[in-house]
């Protein structure tokens, strides 16, 4: 079947028709090449709007303490549950595999700003460095709190954008010292919040600074974290409901809360903005899977077309090869193996060349929802063979219908 | 060589069935260049088609070479057409990609033949028809005579048992035909087998046996005395 003279036979006769070869080669190379662009789009697409929706930190977990509502171990109801340092240390050593960002919160009720002539009253708060990712955050001037700001306890502040306006009237505001409650801070950072106006009215400090300058001590306000992403929604729920069940059963437990008590601690995930992000994604990529297909099927009908066209084209000349002796078999075989050929040679040419495109372009995109656009080799590879596959399954049918003609019949086709 | 007896042959087309071949007897023994003659309708071409296996009698036997032709299949009609016959068509049915040389190199192909050998043999027949300057051209660089006689070259490339030829001048010009003719004569001289389809007169005199062929049946086979091409040229 593959012998030396077979080949060369094919590779004479290919090379005797460069047109035809050109232009069957042309759509099965353009139909790969489109698939794998789209393909790799569609991941691109799915990067990007997974790396949106992970800022927005839609699998945030929060936990508020409150007010027992029920006495528990010989404790009146009514207490005033105050998470500390040592909670947050805890957890976030317990935990630290599992989580991606996280943040204690002390809160300073009605901070008041001064700036020269200008006052206002924000809402200020200490928070970690990581703050910035699960508020979802982006500076737009200056730095974010950072560890070393922790460390230090140093008197900086990072203000929301509104805030700048409010006292800055346009202004550029880092580098320049603020009051709070009539303490100097410097203003380090300013951040923009997708959020909104309400979101970029607050003021943060490091939390060190916070405890220590507006009496804390080991006092916080809340807990914030967000887990790694998990591949799929399933996973990110069970591992979400789990982390939650745990911090609240241990919190509880630390600060003697009955474990039936709904009021002192609070654990709030925000799972349903996490099941719309799962959705999409998943949405997403059904899209990109459907078209796909769809191309790989035009691909499939236009290797189909082309073959018909070659064997209608070469009926003629399958009636002089019976005429001089070719045998049924040797006409299909010649058929089949000059279409394999060129739709092998050309669906890894169109492969190479659109991965080669993707490898280059792809992590130079900066294009809002879509990053890093890239294929799964594998799935690529597998829709050459698919088409090849398919091109030979469609030259099959002519080639054998050509091969049964009567060499008359096709001697008299003009 | 060839034994045909009562030989039946009919086409229906639509409702309608046209019995072209009602009955025909004859034989060629070997050496033999054989005319067979009539106006277009009498059957001639399906006869040679019979005899060239590309298509089948539907009632009566034929004999070639000793060995029974019937109930082919393709794979062993592919087999005999390589083996016992070589074709000669008016319309020439070269492989238009392929050069001279491949062209008369096809049987050779077919017949398992490694590439090497095949072009020495496709060379060797290509001198004999004088075309071996021509050996590399395509055939749409070569004249209407160039073709027929790589066609012919083509057809005596795996040593057949019979040559047929159908309408072998039909598309050239009278001092073409008769170059052609002297060449298929010399062959002839050789000893090889020819039958040739005509319905030109003086074509048919230049073989050596006329068969006429009316509305499906033989009405004469005679003997005639050959008339050499060469003396036309």
């Amino acid at each position: 079947m593959f012998s030396l003279e077979r080949w060369q036979e094919i590779l004479e006769t290919i090379s005797k028709n460069k047109l035809r070869t050109f232009l069957t080669g042309l759509s099965v190379a353009s139909g790969i090449f489109i698939l794998v662009i789209l393909l790799g789009f569609g991941q691109g697409m799915q990067n990007g709007i997974s790396a949106e929706f992970q800022r927005d930190a839609a699998n945030r977990i929060s936990v508020y303490s409150g007010v027992t509502s029920m006495g528990y171990k010989g404790l009146n109801p009514g207490r005033f549950i105050e998470m500390t340092n040592d909670d947050y240390n805890y957890l976030i050593t317990k935990y630290e595999d599992d989580i991606e960002f996280k943040s204690s919160v002390y809160r300073i009720w009605s901070g008041t700003l001064n700036y020269g002539n200008e006052s206002g009253s924000y809402r200020v708060e200490g928070v970690y460095p990581d703050y910035q990712f699960l508020e979802n955050e982006n500076l737009v001037a200056g730095r974010y709190i950072n560890y070393d700001d922790q460390r230090l306890k140093s008197k900086i502040m990072v203000i929301g954008n509104k805030v700048q306006q409010d006292l800055f009237a346009g202004k550029s505001a880092v580098g320049e010292y603020v009051q709070i409650n009539g303490i100097n801070f410097k203003v380090v950072g300013v951040y923009s919040d997708p959020g909104g106006e309400r979101e970029e009215t607050r003021v943060f400090v490091p939390l060190s600074t916070s405890q220590r300058v507006f009496g804390g001590a080991d006092k916080v306000r809340n807990l914030g974290f967000t887990l790694k992403p998990q591949e799929n929604f399933e996973d990110a729920l069970a591992q979400s409901l789990q982390f939650s069940a745990e911090i609240e059963e241990f919190l509880k437990e630390r600060h003697l809360v009955a474990p039936e008590d709904t009021s002192a601690i609070n654990v709030n995930n925000t799972l349903e903005s996490a099941k719309r992000f799962y959705d999409l994604i998943g949405m997403i990529k059904t899209f990109f899977w459907v078209v796909g297909i769809c191309t790989i099927i035009a691909g499939v009908v236009g290797v189909s077309n082309i073959m018909l066209i070659i064997v209608k084209e070469r009926t003629k000349e399958i009636g002089i090869r019976k005429a001089l002796g070719a045998q049924p078999l040797s006409i299909i075989g010649m058929v089949l193996h000059e279409s394999i050929f060129v739709t092998a040679i050309a669906g890894f040419t169109g492969l190479i060349l659109s991965m080669a495109l993707l490898e280059v372009l792809g992590p130079n995109m900066q294009m809002d929802y879509i990053k890093n656009p890239s294929v799964n080799f594998n799935v690529a590879i597998t829709t050459v063979f698919i088409l090849v596959f398919a091109g030979a399954l469609a030259g099959f049918v002519p080639a054998w219908r050509a091969a049964r003609i009567k060499p008359i019949t096709a001697l008299r086709e003009e | 060589m060839i034994t045909i007896k009562d030989l039946h042959k009919s086409y229906t087309m639509g409702t309608n069935s046209l019995h072209v071949l009602k009955g025909i007897n004859f034989s060629v023994q070997e050496g033999e260049l054989v005319s067979i003659m009539g106006s277009s309708g009498s059957g001639k071409s399906t006869l040679l088609n019979i005899l060239g296996m590309l298509d089948e009698a539907d009632q009566g036997s034929y004999t070639l070479d000793g060995v029974p032709i019937k109930n082919l299949n393709e794979k062993i009609a592919a087999q005999y057409r390589n083996k016992f016959l070589g074709f000669i068509f008016q319309s020439f049915n070269l492989i238009n990609y392929k050069s001279a040389l491949d062209n008369v190199g096809m049987p050779l192909y077919y017949q398992g033949m490694k590439r090497k050998e095949r072009t020495e043999k496709a060379m060797a027949y290509l001198e004999k028809v004088g075309l071996a300057n021509w050996a590399h051209h395509m055939p749409n660089e070569l004249s209407g005579g160039q073709k027929q006689r790589v066609a012919i070259a083509r057809a005596l490339a795996s040593d057949p048992k019979v040559l047929l030829a159908d309408e072998p001048t039909g598309a050239l010009d009278t001092k073409t035909s008769y170059e052609v003719m002297d060449l298929i004569q010399g062959i002839n001289d050789e000893g090889k087998t020819i039958l040739i389809v005509t319905h030109e007169d003086d074509i048919a005199h230049m073989t050596k046996r006329i068969v006429n062929l009316k509305d499906g049946l033989i009405i004469d086979d005679a003997p005639v005395n050959q008339i050499r091409a060469a003396s036309h040229v």
